[in-house]
C-alpha cells in the first residue's frame, strides 16, 4: 500500500487523485503506525515549517517517517515535505527531521522585478542521473509555490536544479529517499509521469 | 526563470460554461470540465474558474464541477466567484481548488483577505479586481476605481489604493480586470496592468480585452504582467492554447512549450 502522510499541512486530495490518474491507489493517513507498514510513502505538505513539525511530533509521525526511511522503504518527499526532511529551516528558525543534512533558506533576491514566492512553471534540469527523473528533457517544466529552498550540504544529493537568480537544488536523492521542491501533482504529464516511476521504484538509486 | 504563464478562464453558470460580453450578456458554450480538459492536455498552464451562478443552490453545483475537472487536470486550478467566507475558501480547496479567488466580498470586507491567507496560505488566495476608467480626480489619484459585483457597483474607492492594500492584508497574486476592456477583445489594459504590476512585489494576472496573439504579447512585455488570462479568443475556437504559446514563444516571450 502507498500512503500519503496527513499532517494537517495542504491539500493532499490533490496528491492522491494524480497518483489515481496514473493507476495508483494510495490511502491518506495520520496514523503513525499504517506509514510504519506501508510499502510506499508519499510525505507531502504546503505551509510552515514550524506548525509542521508540531503536528508530526503530536502523531508520532517523525518517529514513523525516520523509520521508514531508515527501513529503506521509497519515501518522496513533496515540497514542505522535502524541506522538513534537512536538518533546519530558516523558516520559523525550526530543527527539522534531519534526514538529510543540509538547512532551507529564504529566497533573498536582488532583482526586484523577481517575486517571492517562486511561484510558477520553471525548467527542471537534471544534474544527476536518478530512476525517478528518467525521461525529464531539457526544457521540461515542473510547477513551483514556494518561498524557501533546500540547502543539502551534500552536493551529491542534488539530483535537479532550476534557476531562480541562479541555480537552487529543486530535486535530491539519497538512496530510498528522493523529494522534490516543486508539485509534481500539478506539473501536468511530466508530473504524472515522475509520481508513476515512483509506484513501480524499488528504492534503489 | 519563471515562464509566463497562459491562463484560461471558465465562466460557470449553473454548472455550465458561459461568457459574458462587457459583463451583461452569457450564453452557455458547453461543458466546463470537458473544456478544462481540453485545455489542459493542449498545454495550458493554469485553470481559473468563474461561477456566476445566481440561485441560491449555487455552492454544490461550482463545488461538483471543481470536483470532476480536479480529477482530469493536473495544473493549477483557481476558483472564484462569491467566495464569501474562509468556510467557502475551504470547501474549495477540499474539491480540488489550488488557489481561491476574492472579489466583490474582499471589497466590502477586506478582513477576508487576511482571514484566508490565514487559513490557506497567502500564496494561494488570488484577489481578483474589477476596474473602471474614471479619470485623475482628488478621490481618485490612479484614475481608476474598484467596482464589484460583476462590475454593477462602483464603490468610489481607488484601485491603486486597493492594490496596495490587497497585498499588505496577504493575498499572493492580483487579478487585474478592465471593465472596459471586457469583451472588446481590443486588448488589454497595458496602462493600467503596469501601473498595478509596478506597486506590488507580488504577481499580476491581466484580464479582459484579448482579441488576437499580440495583444497578450503587449501585455506579457510593455504592460509587465506575469500571466495573461484568455477566455472568448480560446472558447470559440478562434484560436487554440498550444498556438497562442507557440505565438507568444516565436516572439520571445519565455512560454513551457513542452506539456
Amino acid at each position: 500500500m502507498t500512503v500519503i502522510v496527513d499532517y494537517d499541512a495542504g491539500n493532499l486530495r490533490s496528491v492522491q487523485r494524480a497518483c489515481a490518474e496514473v493507476g495508483v491507489r494510495a490511502e491518506i493517513t495520520n496514523d503513525a503506525e499504517r506509514v510504519r507498514a506501508a510499502e510506499r510513502v508519499i510525505f507531502p505538505g504546503v505551509g510552515a515549517a514550524g506548525s509542521a513539525m508540531r503536528s508530526l511530533r503530536a502523531r508520532d509521525m517523525d518517529g514513523a517517517l525516520t523509520e521508514a526511511v531508515a527501513g529503506g522503504t521509497p519515501v518522496l518527499g513533496i515540497c514542505l515535505g522535502l524541506q522538513i526532511s534537512l536538518d533546519r529551516s530558516e523558516e520559523n528558525d525550526q530543527a527539522t527531521l534531519g534526514l538529510i543534512p543540509g538547512r532551507v533558506r529564504r529566497f533573498a533576491l536582488a532583482d526586484p522585478a523577481l517575486k517571492v514566492p517562486h511561484m510558477g512553471w520553471n525548467e527542471v534540469r537534471v544534474v544527476r542521473d536518478h530512476p525517478l527523473l528518467e525521461g525529464i528533457a531539457p526544457g521540461d517544466e515542473f510547477y513551483f509555490v514556494h518561498a524557501y529552498y533546500p540547502v543539502p550540504q551534500d552536493d551529491g544529493v542534488v539530483c535537479a536544479v532550476a534557476d531562480y537568480e541562479g541555480d537552487f537544488c529543486c530535486a535530491l536523492g539519497s538512496a530510498n529517499y528522493f523529494a522534490t521542491q516543486f508539485h509534481p501533482e500539478k506539473s501536468g504529464r511530466v508530473g504524472l509521469r515522475l509520481l508513476e516511476r515512483f509506484a513501480r521504484w524499488d528504492g534503489r538509486a | 526563470m519563471l515562464s509566463k504563464r497562459l491562463i484560461a478562464c471558465l465562466d460557470v453558470r449553473d454548472g455550465k460554461l458561459a461568457k459574458s460580453v462587457r459583463f451583461v450578456e452569457t450564453k452557455d458554450i458547453g461543458d466546463p470540465v470537458e473544456k478544462a480538459r481540453e485545455y489542459y492536455l493542449d498545454g495550458l498552464d493554469e485553470l481559473v474558474f468563474y461561477d456566476i451562478t445566481a440561485s441560491s443552490d449555487r455552492r454544490s453545483i461550482i463545488l461538483e464541477v471543481v470536483e470532476a475537472v480536479a480529477e482530469q487536470v493536473f495544473i493549477p486550478l483557481s476558483v472564484g466567484g462569491g467566495v464569501r467566507s474562509v468556510q467557502d475558501a475551504t470547501d474549495l480547496r477540499l474539491a480540488g481548488a489550488e488557489k481561491i479567488n476574492v472579489n466583490s466580498a474582499a471589497v466590502r470586507r477586506p478582513a477576508l483577505i487576511a482571514e484566508c491567507a490565514e487559513a490557506i496560505g497567502g500564496q494561494n488566495v488570488v484577489l481578483s479586481m474589477d476596474i473602471r476608467r474614471v479619470g485623475e480626480s482628488p478621490g481618485f489619484p490612479s484614475g481608476y476605481e474598484i467596482v464589484i459585483d460583476g462590475g454593477r457597483t462602483p464603490m468610489g474607492i481607488d484601485a491603486l489604493a486597493w492594490t496596495r492594500e490587497g497585498e499588505r492584508l496577504g493575498a499572493g497574486e492580483l487579478v487585474v480586470n478592465s471593465i472596459d476592456a471586457d469583451g472588446t477583445r481590443d486588448g488589454y489594459e497595458l496602462r493600467l496592468t503596469r501601473m498595478i504590476g509596478d506597486a506590488v512585489r507580488i504577481p499580476v494576472i491581466a484580464s479582459g480585452g484579448a482579441g488576437v496573439p499580440e495583444h497578450l504579447y503587449d501585455v506579457l512585455t510593455e504592460g509587465r504582467a506575469d500571466a495573461a488570462l484568455v477566455a472568448s479568443m480560446v472558447h470559440y475556437g478562434d484560436y487554440s492554447v498550444s498556438g497562442l504559446k507557440r505565438d507568444l514563444h516565436e516572439r520571445g516571450v519565455k512560454m513551457r512549450m513542452s506539456w
